[in-house]
């Protein structure tokens, strides 16, 4: 069984098709980057792996349960084995860094308020953010709004992460910081990973298999050092950074989706 | 004729989702219990939010009503009667629907602008993730809190256009201030007064419930960035402004018939 699964998943949003039988198997315990060209749908995939999009075709299964087209009461059961960190941190604007990590326990009466506070407080040592516990998101620096972020996932304890652009926006220290802190999280917490990003060092850093993504679908999976070797023409442009090549042929194609 | 489709369908889906965004707040309704400090606090910023200009407006229409129909009614030697007419205007119709229109404008807008950032910050998504109901901790306080607090207001703005009234009517009509309360006394305490308090109250309620339901439904329906938090914005005002009308018609008619 996977941790999480895409089985010939098609989505499209118009005219523009997003993903064409999008294959994807995430092992239990692995970190699984996911690499790619701008608007290869590395974001929509991570939609619907959390079920917040369904696709046209196919079906996503975590655990090996179906999370597209279920019930909203199946979702909630299967979302709470995940937990996700979004590109800006999603941090509610008017709740506090403690208040914003409290939010899952809270509204969802997991815990009785000095349980909340001991779970909070443990979470946001663990990630050095005690002292900004009273501090609202508009006051802190883009990198700790992304540790809040992730201290707000794992405070209901998710068995797979989920990354939407980890370290984007962000200065070398302190992708570095999270790129430590993903491999911290898989280390001591036995947690499964999934993360959508285009920075290659950090992803060479952190994966345990890269998935390349293109035109919508997986062109190549493997470890890091079979993607660098991989001589397929579009990954060897990415992987340079070259200016020529299949990408920005592709990209002239079809501007709308770049 | 895709095109042409999409421009019909737009409007209907978007009409479909608000009425369903508003059955979801109902079914949500058991949770009052627990969102009433979030209740209280939409309450205070509708409220507060548009304290002031409700103020200045109320104080104003009723000085510009007072004046015009007291020079009107000056001709028959009937100026004595603004108090009965403003009562009468401000408590059913021109209080409600004034109130609504300044709280659309102010505090509706914002709300749609607020949902509309979280939407395209993905602030909704992660709170879907989470399993937090968006409606249940969004929307049903903004509803419910907004909703309550605009019938508080059309009371206020009732009372502040009759001074208002008064105010001209002693100052530039020279009417008899007694007489003028005695008048409003005696309408608001008749039964058909009773009726057209009643009857602004419920107005003032349906409205604040068609305002804040548009504007929280253009908010979750918010997709383009800034763009699109822009236009969610001036759809929200747009929408409430033709359906408080609507409205206004239809419970007018259902009442005074």
């Amino acid at each position: 069984m996977f941790a999480l699964e895409m089985q010939s998943v098609y989505k499209s949003f118009g005219n523009r098709e997003i993903l064409c039988g999008m294959n994807l198997q995430v092992r239990i315990g692995e970190t699984m980057v996911i690499l790619g060209p701008s608007g290869t749908g590395k974001s929509v995939s991570l939609k619907h792996l959390t079920g917040l999009l369904d696709p046209d075709k196919g079906q996503c299964l975590v655990k090996g349960e179906a999370i597209s087209y279920t019930s909203s009461k199946k979702k909630a059961q299967l979302r709470s084995k995940l937990g996700v960190l979004f590109q800006s941190g999603a941090l509610i604007n008017w709740l506090t860094v403690f208040e914003n990590v409290a939010l899952p326990l809270r509204e969802k009466k997991i815990a009785s308020g000095k349980e909340i506070e001991r779970i909070v407080m443990e979470k946001l040592e663990w990630l050095d953010l005690a002292h900004a516990k009273d501090t609202l998101p508009a006051d802190i620096s883009g990198g700790m709004k992304k540790r809040v972020g992730l201290a707000r996932a794992l405070t209901s304890q998710p068995e797979i992460v989920l990354y939407d652009e980890p370290t984007s926006g962000l200065d070398p220290v302190m992708s570095n910081v999270i790129n430590e802190l993903v491999m911290r999280l898989q280390k001591e917490l036995h947690l499964t990973s999934v993360v959508v990003t285009h920075d290659l060092e950090s992803a060479f850093k952190i994966a345990d298999r890269i998935s390349f993504l293109f035109r919508g679908k997986v062109l190549f999976c493997g470890t890091a050092l079979e993607i660098q070797k991989s001589e397929d023409p579009i990954i060897q442009q990415f992987l340079r950074g070259s200016t020529v090549g299949p990408i920005t042929q592709d990209q002239l194609k079809n501007p709308k989706t770049h | 004729m895709k095109e042409r489709f999409k421009k019909i369908s737009s409007p209907i889906e978007a009409m479909g989702y608000t009425v369903s965004l508003f059955l979801w707040t109902i079914l949500e309704l058991p949770y009052v219990f627990f969102k009433r400090k979030e209740i209280l606090e939409q309450m205070y910023i509708a409220g507060v939010g548009s304290f002031f200009v409700v103020s200045l407006v109320s104080v104003f229409t009723g000085m510009i009503m007072g004046l015009n129909t007291g020079l009107g009614l000056r001709d028959f030697g009937a100026e004595g009667q603004i108090g009965l007419l403003l009562t009468i205007t401000l408590t059913r119709e021109m209080s409600p629907f004034m109130t609504s229109l300044i709280l659309a404008a102010s505090v509706g807008s914002a709300m749609a602008a607020e949902i509309g950032t979280m939407k395209v910050s993905e602030e909704i998504d992660a709170l879907e993730v989470m399993s937090i109901s968006p409606i249940r901790y969004l929307v049903l306080p903004r509803i419910l809190g907004f909703s309550l607090m605009v019938p508080i207001l059309c009371v206020y703005s009732s009372t502040l256009g009759i001074l208002g009234g008064a105010l001209i009517g002693k100052f530039q009509l020279g009417i008899d201030l007694i007489a003028y309360f005695q008048d409003v006394i005696n309408r608001i305490t008749s039964i058909p007064g009773l009726k057209d308090l009643y009857v602004g109250i419920l107005k003032g309620f349906v409205f604040g419930i068609v305002i804040s339901t548009i504007s929280c439904s253009q908010g979750m329906r918010t997709s383009g960035g800034a763009i699109g938090v822009g236009e969610t914005t001036r759809f929200a005002v747009v929408i409430s402004f033709l359906t408080v009308i609507f409205f206004g018609y239809v419970l007018t008619a259902l009442f005074y018939n």
